[in-house]
């Protein structure tokens, strides 16, 4: 037996971005891939497995788009590095698969020079091949394949087409033993990237007859999306749109799977004798894991759309569009996508911040990622404001709480653009990245791959939550159950509890803001993750009932808090750094626990000076 | 942002009516079309963030190379920035800060 079949050959996909290759690595492996990241960097790894006609087991690694191997950005060096079998605790490729879009071959080609000159077996992928011809560009298949020396694959990656063909080249390359040549490859300097420009033409030229019907739809799509007028006022009615969706259209299956855990706590507590166990399995475990999967539909469907405007084409159109507002502020315009992507969550935003090539773009963007609204503090937000903000129409289709949910979200935005403005000025003095960007054709997203990449979405939220919700939601419990009160205490419970004690000896320093002990006690466990503040502030104000819904929460909120108190409060979430995973996220992106204390603490001193100022003004007004 | 352009100093071969204007990129408005003529490394080394050299190797590598026919399509709201030009058979957006260095040899209009 060889050694090729004791171990998985590896098959490395490399690529410009925008060439499919992710559905390409989807119809490879379907369901047999598993998500991790690189050794001692964060950039994620995607490796899958596929089972050609042989019976042989092959790993591909989706390896980061890239337009050269001279790489401008962590992602670009995985990819590099991978290529050049440098990667740490990563065996070289056996064979690279170069995936292009066969309508735009330009760029590729000279990629795959520079793969060529790397010398590992290579497979050249023609992906999108179907819509190559329904333009009537013709590619000499034959002459190409001579002039690259590699065998050439037709792909439609959307349909499953050439994908068996895909296998098998990799295959006979991997079983007849080709072996690496040397490799040659060096960062190329101006006067080889001009001379590797030249060879690629000449070869498009040689082998490639331009389209009949070449794509016109996307200039007439862009004349639109793309208009100074027209094209920002579609992207500002997307954005509302896309927070229309979460709030109602993830209504209906929040208030379900509230009632599900509600039926499932009373059932337990029916069957369950009265004592410790039934407290710590209906309002510690059940409710705990409840508060969590609330939450999951608005993620799928704040997901939904970044995933689908991502795929459509159009997150490249939008950061054009942000550019000159976002760079205004010190941002570059790809930062517009992982500060979208931090609505949902700033963890997935902090880490897409990688498609910034440079460190300082790159930084500022982590740095204001965590103060864009992100879907854990939507429970805190709906909780207060159904509490203190009267459901009243204040004008045609304009509602007083949906209003200030807006202002909430404005005043995240407005406060990153000024941070990050602020940062520019005290960190880079001014310097500011340049900004290349391709605008990608436009694309019917394949609903195969959305739902794909929404399922591995909701995957991570929930093993998130899981590992640090969870346990925490137990530790709320345990510290507000223990010690026990003693016989014939008439006040609640918890005020006897080790949370007690803390919420009243930290209280004092949050008494300038309004914040009571109890609240003080939710932002204990609040600072693992935002959402946990709900259950906990149920927890405080409820423990002991069976029932813990946020309706029931928000009535008892408004009996004991004052409309100054509850601002305050959202104040305060606005901008604290109310969540450990994201502070430890920005310590692994940044590898520095110096820029993780900036962010800690800048955020720290905003959050208690925007609830003071908040609180006593409208203390001020009369609503102390 | 960024500075007003000067001529450059080989302007004269190409800058008379016959062959249409010679550009930088950063001037360009939408609808202008024409052929990159020259890439350089040149302009405000200190303002950009990477040195220039580097900005010349970048735009070089997105197709930014002598010979590439280019037109104007787009442009932002705010100080006309940023552009998106149509590079050969692909569509690129860029500041026109980072176009300065891009020097195009527009078509001669129409008469």
């Amino acid at each position: 037996m060889s050694e090729a079949v004791l171990r998985p050959a590896r098959i490395a996909l490399v690529g410009n971005p925008n060439t499919g290759k992710t559905a390409l690595f989807n119809a490879l492996t379907g369901s047999r891939q598993k998500v991790a990241n690189y050794a001692g960097v964060t950039v994620e790894r995607k490796e899958g497995f596929v089972t050609t006609a042989h019976g042989r087991s092959l790993s591909i690694l989706d390896l980061p788009g890239t337009y050269s191997l001279r790489a401008r950005s962590p992602d670009e060096a995985v990819t590099r590095d991978a290529v050049l079998g440098k990667l740490a605790g990563e065996t070289p490729p056996d064979v690279v698969v170069a995936v292009a879009d066969a309508t735009n071959l330009r760029l590729v080609l000279r990629l795959i020079l520079e793969l060529k000159a790397v010398g590992r077996p290579m497979v050249l992928a023609l992906n999108m091949y179907d819509i190559a011809q329904r333009q009537g560009l013709r590619i000499d298949l034959d002459g190409l394949r001579r002039e690259l020396g590699c065998p050439i694959v037709t792909t439609v990656a959307t349909r499953k087409r050439g994908i068996d063909d895909l296998v098998a080249q990799a295959e006979a390359l991997i079983e007849e033993g080709a072996v690496a040549h040397a490799n040659v490859w060096r960062e190329p300097d101006a006067a080889e990237i001009r001379a590797a420009h030249r060879e690629a033409q000449r070869i498009l030229k040689t082998y490639v007859r331009p389209p009949e019907h070449p794509d016109t739809l996307t200039g007439k799509i862009d004349a639109v999306l793309l208009h100074p007028v027209a094209g920002l006022a579609i992207l500002l009615g997307i954005l509302f749109l896309m927070f229309q969706a979460v709030f109602a259209w993830a209504a209906p299956l929040m208030d379900g799977i509230d009632a599900g855990f509600a039926w499932l706590g009373a059932a337990i507590g029916q069957t369950l004798p009265e004592g410790l166990l039934r407290s710590f399995i209906a309002d510690g475990l059940i409710a705990g894991v409840g508060s969590v999967i609330v939450f999951l539909p608005q993620i799928l469907i704040l997901f939904l759309f970044i995933i689908l405007l991502e795929d459509f084409g159009y997150m490249a159109r939008a950061a054009f569009l942000m550019d000159r507002i976002m760079g205004g502020a010190g941002l570059h315009g790809r930062a517009f996508i992982p500060l979208l992507s931090s609505f949902a969550c700033a963890i997935p935003g902090i880490m897409a911040a990688r498609v910034i090539d440079q460190k300082r773009d790159r930084m500022t963007t982590i740095l204001v990622a965590p103060l864009m609204t992100c879907s854990a503090r939507i429970p805190v937000y709906t909780l207060i404001i159904g509490a203190f903000i009267p459901n009243r129409t204040v004008g045609p289709g304009l509602n007083l709480q949906g209003l200030v949910m807006f202002g909430l979200y404005a005043a995240g935005i407005a406060s990153a653009l000024l941070v990050s403005f602020v940062i520019r000025r005290v960190f880079w003095r001014g310097a500011v990245e340049p900004f290349l960007m391709e605008l990608p054709t436009y694309k019917v997203p394949s609903a195969e791959n959305v739902a794909r990449n929404l399922l591995l979405r909701a995957q991570i939220f929930l093993s998130r939550a899981g590992r640090i919700i969870l346990p925490l939601m137990i530790v709320v419990w345990f510290l507000s159950t223990f010690p026990a009160p003693p016989a014939g205490a008439t006040a609640p419970a918890i005020d006897y509890s080790i949370a007690g004690m803390l919420g009243h000896a930290i209280q004092p320093l949050f008494a300038p803001i309004g914040f009571n002990w109890q609240m003080v006690v939710a932002l204990i466990p609040g600072f693992a993750a935002r959402e946990v503040a709900v259950a906990a502030l149920g927890t405080v104000y409820a423990v002991g009932d069976a029932e813990a819904n946020v309706g029931a929460l928000g009535a008892r909120l408004a009996q004991h808090w004052s409309l100054a108190t509850g601002l305050s409060f959202l104040a305060w979430y606005v901008f604290a750094p109310q969540c450990v995973a994201t502070l430890g996220v920005v310590k692994r992106e940044t590898n520095s626990w110096g820029w993780m204390g900036v962010m800690f603490a800048y955020m720290l001193t905003l959050a208690y000076l925007a609830s003071f100022v908040v609180y006593h003004a409208a203390v001020a007004l009369g609503g102390g | 942002m960024y500075d007003t352009v000067a001529e450059p100093v080989n302007a004269a071969p190409f800058g008379d009516a016959e062959q249409g204007r010679l550009v930088r990129l950063s001037t360009a408005r939408p609808g202008e079309a024409g052929v990159i003529v020259d890439v350089r490394a040149e302009s405000h080394p200190a303002d950009h963030g990477v040195d220039i050299a580097e900005l010349q190797r970048r735009l070089l590598e997105f197709g930014f190379v002598e010979g590439a026919r280019l037109e104007v399509l787009h442009e932002g709201a705010i100080r006309r920035d940023p552009i998106a030009v149509r590079l050969d058979d692909m569509r690129v957006a860029l500041r026109r800060r980072d176009a300065e260095d891009v020097w195009v040899l527009l078509d001669k209009p129409r008469a």
